[in-house]
This record gives C-alpha cells, sequence and structure tokens, in this order.
C-alpha cells in the first residue's frame, strides 16, 4: 500500500512536470477518504497513536482509535497511512505571501502602501494565487496563510487564506480577519553613522505625538461606528469600525516591555483585546499579560538574541517559557519563502522546552483560535474542515517532514512545485547523461 | 565687535615681551627685560628631583639657573614663593590645538547616500596623490594659528605646549610642536615637524576608497610601498609621495580607538620597519600583555565615562556587561599601564570639558597610578614623544621657561594652579587683589576638589574577563584529556557512524575513536544517548570583522585583508559556537567581482585576534558575480560594471593585468612598482591563493569557468552557486568545489530559480559541496540545514553532515586538520544531546583544540554570575548617581552584523561615535 501511494504520487509529478503553470487546484473531494493506521497529531495538545481519520465533502466525519473502531469502509477510499503521521494543516500567520515575488524586485512589491494610518488597505485583494511561492509551502505541509499587508502606522486588514485555489475569492476563508497596526516604539538601537540622529528626549517626544494621534484616530473611528449617518464619509474610521465590536481583531506589533504594557492598555482603552506580535520581551511582563487574556504571536524563533548580553538561545527558548507559564502563543516566522519553514520553528520550540503536541499547537490550533478559523480548522475534529496532510516522519523536525498527501476541505492537493520540477528537469539531464 | 576685541589683544600682547624680529609694531616698542628670580620655592625640577627652598631664575623666554642660594642678579623682580611648587608645565603629545575641526562629509561611501556622484580619484589641484585620504603634503605649520580661548582653557589645567595635529585623513602630514603662549605663531611655535600622523580614518577625504578599515589598512600599506618607489623613479612627480618621504625620519604618530586598532596600527608599522607612537583609547587594561609585547609607546586618553542611569530598570537592561565593566575599570587603565611598564603620556584629548582632566587624573591615581608617573605622563614623556624635550618638560637652564606655580604639591586635592607661565610670560590663573592675596577662586578647575568625591573607602572592582564581554571568562578555559564514553560517533571516516563509542580527546588533538577506550588520567564524560560529530564549518560567514567586510569603491579590492580586521570580541563567536561551530570562513563581502582577501579562524572565545586563525591555511579570496557586484539594488550605478558582459571583462582585464605585472616583477626585479592588489592576483596564477567566488546564474558561473580557462587560473569554490544545479557536470569537469545555501530562494530575481535540491543534484554529479551561512543567525544551525539535504532529495544523512563538516575542510584545504573524528586530527568536536540532523538537537558541549569552549551547563553558570556581576555595577552606579556625580542615559548600541552585502562606511561611523561620544 505503502508503495502504491508512492506511485500515485510519482505518477502525480509526472504529470505536470516542467511547468508551474500545470500545477492547478485539486477539484472538490467527490470520494469518502479514510486514512488508517497513521498516528495522529489532533492539534489540540492531544494525540491517536493508531488512529483513523475520516472525511466527506471536505469535512471531518470521524476521528478516533483505529485498534477500537470497526467500520464499514465500502465506497471509501482508504489510505493506509501505517507509521506516518497525521497533522492538520499549518497556518502561517502574519505574512507577505502572495504579495510579492522578489524581495529586491519593486515591481513585485504588493504588501507596504504609503501613508502612515492605512486602516482602510486589504491585503486578500492583492493576494495572487498564481505565485510560485505557495505550492512550495504546501509540500512543508503549510495550508492556509494570514496574508498580511506591512508599513506604517496602520498597516490595513489581512485575510486567511487557503494555498490551493483559483483566484483571491476562491482562496479566502475569512476576509478582514484583523487590523495591523505597529505600535510607535523607540528605535532599538542608536543609529550610527548618520549624521544628526535625534536625541532620546526628541525620539520620546515624537513617540508621544505619534501616540497622541493614534488616540485621536480611535476615539473618532469609535465615535464613527455609533454615527448612524455620518456627514462624510470616511473610509479610514470605516475600516476600523469592526475592532469595535470584535468582528475584526487588532493585530499589534511590539516588542519591548514598556511598549507591550503600553500598547494593550491603549487597547484596552476601546474595549479591544489586542494580539502582541513580536513580543521579544514579553517574558518580562507574563503577569500582565496572563491577566489581560493577551495571546503573544512570537515572531521567529530562529532568531539572534536582541541584546548582546541575552541567554545565547532565548529566542529558542522564549515562545515555550509563555507557554508554560500558561500564555497562548502562536509561532509564525518571518516572509514569505521562509515560510515552508513554519514547521521548523514549532520544531525548534519543542526543542527547548516546550512539549512536543504543544509546540505543535503554536503552528494549528492556537494560531486558527488568533485568526478566528478555529470553528473550521486547527485541529482534528469532526465537523471542521479536512484541511490536513500525511508526512512519513515527524513534521516539526527537517530530518523527517515528508509530506505526501495533503487536503485542503477534502480536496486532495497537487504537492509538486517548482523546486520539484527543476529538480526533476536537471536530475533527468544528469542520469541521462549518464547513459 | 570681534576685529576690536582681536585688535585689542594683538596690542596687549605687544606690549609685554620679546621683540618679534622681523614684525614690525605699530607705535612705540615696548619691550620688556622678562628678568625674574623666583625664591623660596620647592622647585619640581622633573619627576626624579625636588629643589627645596630653591630659586629659579628667568631671562626672557628661558631658564637661567635653578638651583639653592643663587645669588639674585640686579635688575631681576625677585617673585618669593615661600610655600609653593613649582613644576615644569604640561604638555599634551595630541591636540587638534589651532586647527579648525573640518566637519566630516555625511552619506559618503559607495553606496551613494545623498545621491551624489561616485569620485574615483582626488579632485585636489596640483601635483598630488590619487586619494584624498592620503595627504601627508599637509603641514600644521602653514595652516596652524593660535586659539586665544582654547589656549587660556589648556593654561589653565597647566599645560605649556601641544602637539597640534590635523585630524584629516589617513597620512596627515606633519604636525607642529606648539606652546600655549598667546604671541604670534612665529614665536610660539617649537617644532614645525613634531609628528607625522596616521589614522584609519580617511576624513574628509571625497573619494570613495576606502569605505572599511580593512581598505584604510591596505591603502595606508599601499602608500608605503608607493612611496619607496617613488624614491627610485623618474616617471611621475607626486607631492603626496614625496612629502611621505620627507616625513619619515620624524616621530610617527597613529591615532587609534581600542585596543584592537591598537594593535592593528602596531602591525603596519612592524611590516615597514616604523615603531609608531600610538593615540589609544583607554581600554588596554583589557588586553595589556598585547599591548605590551608591540612595543609601542602610547598616548592615553582619560576621558572616563559616566555611569550610566540606571535609576530606570527597563532602560538599565540596555547596557552591556561590557559597558558596565569598562566604567568601572577604565580609571585602572593608566595604573595598569604603569605596573605592565608601558611608556605612555597622557591626553586631554577626548575630555568632553578640559575641566575634567585633574578630576580623571586624580581619580587615576586612586586607582593606582603613582604620582611620579602622572607627572612623567604629562611633562618628560610627552615632550620626549614629539622631540622637544631640549625645550620643555622639565626646568633645567638653557630650557624654556614653560612652569606652573602652584599652592601646594601637585597631586593633592586642595592644590591650586595658581599661575601658568609660557616662554617666560606670565599667566595669572587665580584672581588676586593689588597686594597679592587670592581671592577665592571662582573656576571649578582650580577649585579644592569637592569634599564629596574624597571618599577614602578602598576601590573595588570586578574582574576582568576574556574577551571583554559578556560570555568572558576570569579564567581561560584550558586545554584538558576528555574521554567522551559510550556515544553515537559520527567519524566522517570509512568506518561510518559508530555506536556505544567512545573518543579519546588529549593536548587538542583526537587520540582515539574506538569503543571501550581506557580512561586512563582523563576526566570521563558520559555521553551516553549522546551523538559526536565533527565540529561544524562555515565556509561562508562575515562574523568576527571589524569596520566593514566590503570594500567596494572599486571593482576590484584583491589588497585588502579581512585578516588585517578579525574582531576577537563579537559576541556572534559564542553565540555559534553554542551552535556547534568550530571553523569559520571569513569572507570580504560580493559588492565587487575582485573582493578581499579571506580569513579563516576557529572559534577561540576570549583570544587574541591573532590567536583566531586558523594557522598554516592557504590562503582563500573572494570574487563576486551577478546582481550585488552590478549593484543592481544600491550603490550609485557609476562604478564599472553594471552588467555580467562588463563583469566578464573586469575579470579579464585583472588576470591580463597580473600576468603583465608578473612577467615585468621577473624582468625588472625590484624596480617594478609594488602592487598589493596584482601580487594577489599573481598568487592565484601560481597557486598559491584561492578563489571562493560568490556566484548565482548559471551563465555568469560558466562566464567565469571559461574566463579561468582561458587565462590560466583555477577555481577552487563557487559559493552560494544556487544555480550550481544547471551546471553542475562542468564544475565537475574541472575539479570546483559548492558551497550553497540549504534553501534560500526568491529575494532576488537571481534566485528565482534557486531550489532546495541544489546541494543533492551537485553532489550526485559527483562534486565536494558544502551548505554555508552568509549569516550569524543561520551559522548557528547549520546541522540543521544539512538536515534540509535529506529532507529535500534524500541524501543520506551521513553525507549530508559531511555538508557542514568534512566536505567545508576539503573546500578549504583543512581536511587533513579537521573535519572528521580520526586519531591525529584536530579535536574540534561536538556533544549533542540528539541526532545532529535533528532540529531537536542541542549542542552540548562544542570543544576547539581541545578545549570546550561552549559548554551548556558552564553557560548556565556564566550567566548567574554575571547576572550577579551586573546588579553590583548598577548598584555601583546608583550609589555614583547619588553621590552626586553626573551620569548618561543609557542608550543601546547597535550591534554589528555583517553579511554579503553589507555596505559600511567606516569612517562616517568613527566621526558619528565621536560625536555621540562628545554630547554624552
Amino acid at each position: 500500500m505503502n508503495k502504491y501511494i508512492l506511485t500515485l504520487l510519482l505518477a502525480g509529478l509526472g504529470f505536470g512536470a516542467f511547468a508551474q503553470a500545470n500545477i492547478y487546484p485539486a477539484k472538490a473531494q467527490d470520494k469518502k477518504i479514510a486514512i488508517m493506521g497513521a498516528k495522529l497529531h489532533l492539534g489540540n495538545g492531544q494525540v491517536i497513536e493508531n488512529g483513523y481519520v475520516m472525511f466527506d465533502k471536505g469535512k471531518i466525519t470521524a476521528v478516533g482509535d483505529a485498534t477500537v473502531a470497526k467500520f464499514d469502509l465500502t465506497g471509501v477510499n482508504v489510505i493506509t497511512a501505517n507509521g506516518k503521521h497525521v497533522y492538520p494543516g499549518f497556518i502561517a500567520p502574519n505574512t507577505n505571501l502572495g504579495l510579492t515575488e522578489f524581495e529586491a524586485v519593486k515591481a513585485t512589491l504588493d504588501f507596504e502602501e504609503i501613508g502612515n494610518f492605512n486602516p482602510h488597505i486589504r491585503s486578500l485583494v492583492a493576494y495572487n494565487t498564481d505565485s510560485k511561492v505557495p505550492a512550495t509551502l504546501r509540500s512543508n505541509g503549510i495550508l492556509m496563510a494570514q496574508i498580511t499587508p506591512q508599513g506604517g502606522t496602520i498597516s490595513g486588514s489581512s485575510s486567511v487564506v487557503q494555498l490551493d485555489a483559483w483566484n483571491w475569492e476562491d482562496a479566502a476563508i475569512r476576509k478582514d480577519d484583523a487590523q495591523h497596526m505597529k505600535w510607535p516604539a523607540t528605535p532599538a538601537f542608536r543609529g550610527l553613522g548618520r549624521a544628526g540622529s535625534p536625541s532620546q528626549d526628541e525620539i520620546q517626544e515624537r513617540i508621544q505625538a505619534l501616540i497622541n494621534e493614534l488616540d485621536q484616530l480611535f476615539t473618532e473611528a469609535k465615535a464613527y461606528k455609533e454615527t448612524d449617518k455620518p456627514a462624510f464619509i470616511n473610509a479610514r474610521l470605516a475600516a476600523m469600525g469592526h475592532l469595535f465590536d470584535g468582528k475584526e481583531k487588532l493585530f499589534i506589533a511590539v516588542d519591548s516591555q514598556k511598549d507591550i504594557i503600553a500598547a494593550v492598555k491603549f487597547a484596552k482603552k476601546y474595549g479591544i483585546t489586542p494580539v502582541i506580535v513580536g513580543g521579544d520581551e514579553a517574558y518580562l511582563v507574563i503577569p500582565f499579560l496572563k491577566e489581560n487574556g493577551i495571546t503573544v504571536i512570537v515572531k521567529q524563533p530562529h532568531a539572534l538574541p536582541v541584546n548582546n548580553d541575552d541567554d545565547v538561545n532565548m529566542p529558542y527558548k522564549n515562545a515555550g517559557i509563555l507557554a508554560n507559564a500558561g500564555i497562548e502563543v502562536v509561532v509564525s516566522i518571518e516572509g514569505y519563502w521562509q515560510q515552508r519553514n513554519l514547521p521548523f520553528m514549532a520544531g525548534t520550540v519543542a526543542a527547548w522546552g516546550l512539549d512536543k503536541e504543544k509546540a505543535l499547537q503554536t503552528i494549528t490550533l492556537n494560531t486558527a483560535k488568533v485568526l478566528g478559523i478555529d470553528k473550521t480548522t486547527g485541529s482534528l475534529e469532526i465537523g471542521k474542515d479536512a484541511t490536513l496532510f500525511i508526512s512519513a516522519g515527524d513534521a516539526l523536525d527537517m530530518k523527517t517532514n515528508k509530506v505526501e498527501r495533503a487536503f485542503i476541505q477534502g480536496r486532495d492537493i497537487n504537492l509538486d512545485n517548482l523546486h520539484k520540477q527543476l529538480d526533476k528537469k536537471f536530475s533527468d539531464k544528469y542520469s541521462a547523461d549518464k547513459k | 565687535m570681534k576685529k576690536i576685541l582681536l585688535s585689542l589683544a594683538l596690542v596687549f600682547s605687544a606690549t609685554l615681551i620679546f621683540a618679534q624680529q622681523t614684525y614690525p609694531v605699530n607705535g612705540s616698542y615696548d619691550v620688556r627685560q622678562g628678568l625674574f628670580a623666583f625664591t623660596n620655592a620647592n622647585i619640581v625640577v622633573s619627576a626624579n628631583q625636588t629643589i627645596k627652598n630653591g630659586t629659579l631664575l628667568v631671562k626672557g623666554q628661558t631658564i637661567q639657573s635653578v638651583g639653592i642660594g643663587t645669588a639674585i642678579p640686579k635688575g631681576y623682580v625677585v617673585v618669593d614663593l615661600k610655600g609653593k611648587f613649582v613644576y615644569p608645565s604640561f604638555i599634551d603629545a595630541f591636540t587638534s590645538y589651532g586647527l579648525a575641526e573640518e566637519a566630516a562629509a555625511a552619506g559618503r561611501g559607495f553606496n551613494g547616500g545623498g545621491g551624489r556622484q561616485s569620485i574615483f580619484t582626488s579632485t585636489k589641484k596640483g601635483a598630488y596623490g590619487w586619494n584624498e585620504a592620503i595627504r601627508p603634503e599637509t603641514q600644521v605649520s602653514n595652516i596652524f594659528a593660535g586659539d586665544f580661548k582654547k589656549a587660556e582653557d589648556l593654561r589653565k589645567a597647566g599645560f605649556g605646549s601641544v602637539n597640534a595635529i590635523n585630524r584629516d585623513g589617513i597620512a596627515r602630514g606633519t604636525s607642529a610642536a606648539v606652546t600655549l603662549s598667546d604671541e604670534k605663531e612665529n614665536s610660539t611655535l617649537l617644532s614645525a615637524k613634531a609628528s607625522a600622523n596616521y589614522s584609519f580614518n580617511k576624513g574628509t577625504s571625497q573619494n570613495d576608497y576606502p569605505t572599511s578599515l580593512m581598505g584604510s589598512i591596505a591603502l595606508l600599506r599601499q602608500t608605503y610601498y608607493d612611496a619607496q618607489w617613488y624614491g627610485k623613479q623618474k616617471e611621475e612627480y607626486n607631492i603626496s609621495l614625496a612629502e611621505f618621504n620627507n616625513q619619515q625620519n620624524i616621530p610617527q604618530i597613529f591615532e587609534t580607538d581600542g585596543w584592537q586598532n591598537v594593535l592593528r596600527a602596531d602591525k603596519i608599522g612592524k611590516e615597514f620597519g616604523k615603531q609608531y607612537i600610538i593615540k589609544s583609547g583607554g581600554d588596554e587594561y583589557q588586553r595589556i600583555d598585547a599591548v605590551k609585547a608591540t612595543g609601542a609607546s602610547l598616548i592615553v586618553p582619560i576621558n572616563f565615562a559616566k555611569a550610566y542611569d540606571m535609576e530606570d530598570s527597563v532602560e538599565a537592561r540596555s547596557i552591556t556587561l561590557a559597558q558596565m565593566k569598562g566604567w568601572e575599570l577604565a580609571p585602572t587603565n593608566p595604573a595598569v599601564l604603569e605596573k605592565a611598564g608601558i611608556r605612555f603620556s597622557l591626553t586631554a584629548f577626548g575630555l568632553e570639558n578640559i575641566k575634567d582632566f585633574w578630576t580623571n587624573i586624580r581619580t587615576a591615581i586612586d586607582n593606582g597610578l603613582t604620582e611620579k608617573q602622572a607627572l612623567l605622563s604629562i611633562t618628560e614623556i610627552p615632550a620626549g614623544m614629539i622631540g622637544i624635550s631640549d625645550k620643555v618638560g622639565t626646568l633645567e637652564k638653557g630650557k624654556l621657561a614653560n612652569f606652573i606655580i602652584t599652592s601646594d604639591s601637585l597631586f593633592k586635592k586642595t592644590n591650586v594652579i595658581e599661575e601658568n607661565w609660557v616662554q617666560g610670560k606670565r599667566f595669572i590663573l587665580v584672581k588676586k587683589d593689588a597686594f597679592g592675596l587670592t581671592i577665592a577662586p571662582k573656576d571649578s578647575l582650580n577649585k579644592p576638589v569637592v569634599k564629596k568625591l574624597d571618599t577614602k573607602k578602598p576601590i573595588v572592582t570586578g574582574q576582568l574577563i576574556y574577551p571583554f564581554s559578556a560570555f568572558g571568562n576570569a579564567t581561560k578555559p584550558a586545554q584538558e584529556t576528555v574521554l567522551l564514553k559510550n556515544a553515537t560517533v559520527w567519524t566522517n571516516e570509512k568506518e561510518g557512524i559508530l555506536q556505544n563509542a567512545d573518543v579519546l580527546i588529549e593536548n587538542g588533538k583526537i587520540k582515539a575513536v574506538e569503543k571501550n577506550l581506557d580512561a586512563g588520567n582523563a576526566r570521563v564524560i558520559d555521553a551516553t544517548g549522546k551523538h559526536i560529530t565533527a565540529g561544524m564549518i562555515d565556509e561562508h560567514s562575515h562574523i568576527a570583522g571589524a569596520g566593514g567586510i566590503n570594500e567596494g569603491a572599486q571593482s576590484s579590492s584583491a589588497e585588502v585583508r579581512i585578516a588585517d580586521i578579525i574582531n576577537s570580541e563579537d559576541v556572534n563567536i559564542y553565540r555559534q559556537l553554542a551552535g556547534g561551530v568550530t571553523t569559520s570562513h571569513i569572507l570580504h563581502g560580493s559588492a565587487n567581482p575582485v573582493g578581499g582577501q579571506s580569513q579563516l579562524i576557529k572559534l577561540r572565545w576570549g583570544k587574541l585576534p591573532e590567536e583566531l586563525k586558523f594557522a598554516g591555511a592557504d590562503g582563500f579570496i573572494k570574487f563576486a558575480l551577478g546582481e550585488n557586484v552590478k549593484q543592481s539594488n544600491f550603490g550609485t550605478g557609476a562604478r564599472f560594471p553594471v552588467t555580467r558582459m562588463g563583469v566578464e571583462q573586469s575579470f579579464v582585464d585583472e588576470f591580463t593585468r597580473a600576468k603583465e605585472y608578473k612577467a615585468a616583477l621577473a624582468v625588472k626585479g625590484n624596480s617594478v612598482r609594488k602592487d598589493l592588489e596584482l601580487d594577489a592576483i599573481v598568487e592565484i596564477l601560481d597557486n598559491k591563493r584561492f578563489i571562493t567566488c560568490h556566484s548565482y546564474v548559471q551563465s555568469e558561473i560558466n562566464m567565469l569557468m571559461n574566463v579561468a580557462d582561458s587565462l590560466g587560473f583555477k577555481i577552487n569554490t563557487f559559493t552560494h552557486i544556487l544555480e550550481g544545479y544547471k551546471v553542475a557536470d562542468k564544475m565537475k569537469a574541472r575539479g570546483i568545489a559548492a558551497s550553497t545555501f540549504s534553501d534560500w530562494w526568491a529575494y532576488k530575481i537571481e534566485v528565482a530559480e534557486a531550489i532546495p535540491y541544489n546541494g543533492k543534484i551537485m553532489h550526485n554529479v559527483g562534486i565536494t559541496t558544502a551548505f554555508n551561512s552568509d549569516d550569524a543567525e543561520m551559522a548557528r544551525r547549520l546541522n540543521q540545514e544539512a538536515g534540509k539535504a535529506v529532507l529535500y532529495g534524500g541524501v543520506s544523512e551521513e553525507d549530508a553532515l559531511k555538508f557542514v563538516t568534512l566536505n567545508p575542510a576539503k573546500m578549504l584545504h583543512i581536511d587533513n586538520k579537521v573535519g572528521s573524528l580520526k586519531a591525529g586530527k584536530d579535536a574540534d568536536i561536538v556533544v549533542w544531546s540528539d541526532h545532529p540532523l535533528s532540529i531537536y538537537a542541542r549542542a552540548e558541549k562544542t570543544f576547539v583544540d581541545g578545549i570546550a569552549y561552549w559548554d551548556m551547563d558552564r553557560d548556565a553558570q556564566v550567566r548567574k554570575d554575571q547576572k550577579i556581576e551586573r546588579t553590583r555595577l548598577i548598584q555601583k552606579m546608583l550609589d555614583s548617581k547619588k553621590s552626586g556625580l553626573k551620569t548618561q542615559r543609557p542608550s543601546r548600541e547597535a550591534p554589528r552584523l555583517y553579511n554579503c552585502e553589507s555596505l559600511e562606511d567606516y569612517s562616517a561611523e568613527l566621526n558619528e561615535l565621536e560625536r555621540a561620544h562628545s554630547h554624552e
């Protein structure tokens, strides 16, 4: 059976090889599927050593222990996955995936609009489903992403997409899930090599002025929402409306302990519970974060320590310290093409102090919760989308992450990508040369 | 108004002292006798001789006699100095007195900040040298003007003469020794060529080159050779080189900052048989042995940092242990220098306020400097350094009447400097009433030092640590005999992976790799369940460098050497040891086709820069292709080349010229101008230096291979080589190695088809393949990058590990020493908690030469200890603030992180640092 899957897979490869354009979205699930015998990592902290998961019409219909269950498998497409692992699709939060193709080429940069306050900017409409990047993520188990704008103090709204779609409308799982804001903070370092850098006091003054501006904006936006018929339509204020009724979350990028406290208090003033993105120093204000029920998105465990004197392994340990202290933690990685390494961020967190299944949660269920999609994704539970994958080994470890099959909303997706195609093209060339 | 004041001053000075023979006088001559007898004084003739109740006779500018019971000739004004002291006035060997501080041009550098044009050669009028940073033609005697205000401030501190240096450029020309009298320059100038002066800072030079510290060093080195050549040739008239030669026999002063630059400056001097006098940074105590070994005399600042204001514990976090310890230990520097027997003078240079000079000297004395040495360091020693010992520095017959009159012994805290006589001219520093009674002085400089400073508590300071940084060690980690027992051992040899095996380390080498080894007297470490591998080797790294790793102002910078700028204090050395890295190839950046010479180092945390170098390794040089060298994404686009077509011709030209140069050398020998750039290329042609070439797309890789074939040189390694998989057969045919990224792509157009299977394909074709970092963060996880060779393409685990151990060792020609675990090889070893290619593996111990520079348990202890040390120092700073001393607000210094594309402007950075510090 194992071999059978492999052959199928290879056949699939052979089909569309040599051109990315031949990798296209899978058609809707038309037959019940059961994955049998795999180790199921549910994404909610639980594991079933020898489990089954069944799905139909895109939804999970059964999950359980295969050693005790009895089924009628007639008419079911059975995938035997003994010794393999099944995971809920990984979710990449806070990424400019699909908003850029080449970092160095201006024409491909669609993630940073000009202007300081851009709540009306929406990432979804610029998300390019034809980018060559998402296919390289799927093959490592990343099946969903929060497409997020950057730049300015308020960057705009993100949307959550699944990574196998014809166009952005198809892709969207949740439109406009969150507003993204960068807290006005002291630049981390004294800038060298620039003449006339401002003094500490000048910087503080500028920061305060910016915070005052933000305060004004939020106050007016809240009033605007409460106005039945505003005299003037203001796209910015209107775009902020759902921050106040909880339909849209507020993600605040902020790192230092002082700023984290200031940012949380700012948001609370408007009845908003923010999500902290970054939080390098969140471990210094754990009681405060718990008290306020704050989720922290740890930006990138593979990072250098912030301060020269910090524990050299602090960035690896950070997420674990927070999670073990009872804070809801989500793990991310910066960039877009880098997202294929997201599983290894969670692996690192597991290596440095967090239970493996809890580490898995930081890229599955916890992420789904913070993106507001946990009713349909994030874990292997009945009724949720069948967005999941089979890996030959532990998917959080690069040594064993081998994604063999993946399903998005029950659709059996193509795991080919540009890189595999180029690999095949040239590997074939050299083996042909040898003959 | 200014003019009136000025003329008043001139009139005033004209009435006082000796006539200037050649100058006309407006009005009647008013030349005074200038005869003075100072009696009953304690005359400190020199640091070694004091005459009690002595008499000092002054005639005009000079000392006529010093002695006891001297008969006073008629016509002398007698000054009774009963109870007072007379000292030779002080000399500062390093000032920019009387010279305009040039506003350093901001935003220069070849990346063209401010959109200005690239300026390749000097725009100065006249037959001068090609680079404006080499300006030995500058003579301070031509441009110097007395500065009344500064002179007064310096006199108040007791100074009588100074060396006035034009602090601009790398070769700065001659300085002048001048007195601080307010007379015309013709009178105050003691020596028109007191010293020839140098630095690493190109100053106001508008030329792009050099942008980096290593470029400054290379330029100076080449200038020495050019000057030697100039003396023998007749082709070229060059004022700069002629002047450079003319000033070789006077004292040579090199301005540096920090002990590493002291060592760098001294090393250049030694290459050309020069012993510089080095103006240091005041941190020599951190590595006093190395500084002493230079044999250099030093000019040492005493601008001790103010304590940081630690009231806000959040802000306090941004201050490093090194900054805190530096604050505490800097005042011990003069005493440490004295104990080490180093000849040094003290300078007021760098003091925010000259009034701090005495406060700080006293602080230095409280910290162990002897009064005698202090006096020597501000009198005889600086006089000797700038060649004016025959005129000043002691109170001897025939010398200038440059002395101060003090109320008490100079170093007593209640002492007041009352008068400062310069060239026989009196300057009263304290206000007196008509009867000569002292009125309480207002000037804080001459005020008795405030009581609260006069604490008698013994001074306690923390330990020195090596390096002077967090994670430094008070005692140097030592080599030991260790037996690592019962581990899974990845030998990288034909034995493969051994289960339950032992590794014995002795004298820095691997003694044995076998099962059931006898411990003997070795320390036994139970490694059950652990994995042991050879240390990670990073073929492409940019850590541990100072002052920039790109010298990209020209299309070839083969003359620059990373060897000149190794920085042993970079915390990334420690961080990477914690990731199992033991050897790093520190490369020049990729800003130009022919980059600089690289340096292989071992991560010997705590050792000196020279001690980091991998002994006996072959020399390499960085080449580069593609977007960076053609400046696609930065720069002015004015520097050739800007296309891949031009890149080819850069190499063709470079090697063609090198061949011609080599041929000329063979025929004409020494008469050929030595060209450091072409020397490096000739080494490549002679197979004595090896190329590692930054490369991306297949066209350019193919191009360089063809250029190499046609011009007869070899390419050792293609580094990055992200499209190596497209031309792997061609590389294989030429025996070229490949060092690539595991999975980077999409960040620019030339990596549009970079694939993570690249390593696997090249490996399968038979190329020696490695994964490198080019990134201080990723280098900490090279083992995981190797793991991706398993993920993408299924390279066997054993071979994958070799991508970051044995294979880079092979391409660096050091596989006879490192890269595998075999008896006789260097004990560069990592003990992992788990399978080394796994995300779950943590490096628990990293040995280099048998020394466990990284040990996870020791690290935990060090962090604990250093937390205690931080707490102590924070308290000490709080106490310092409470006692009324000034503080500075903490602000975090930017960490230095380099990668291939890092473009720095070293001079701009130095200037900014100076500005920042003078504002604190």
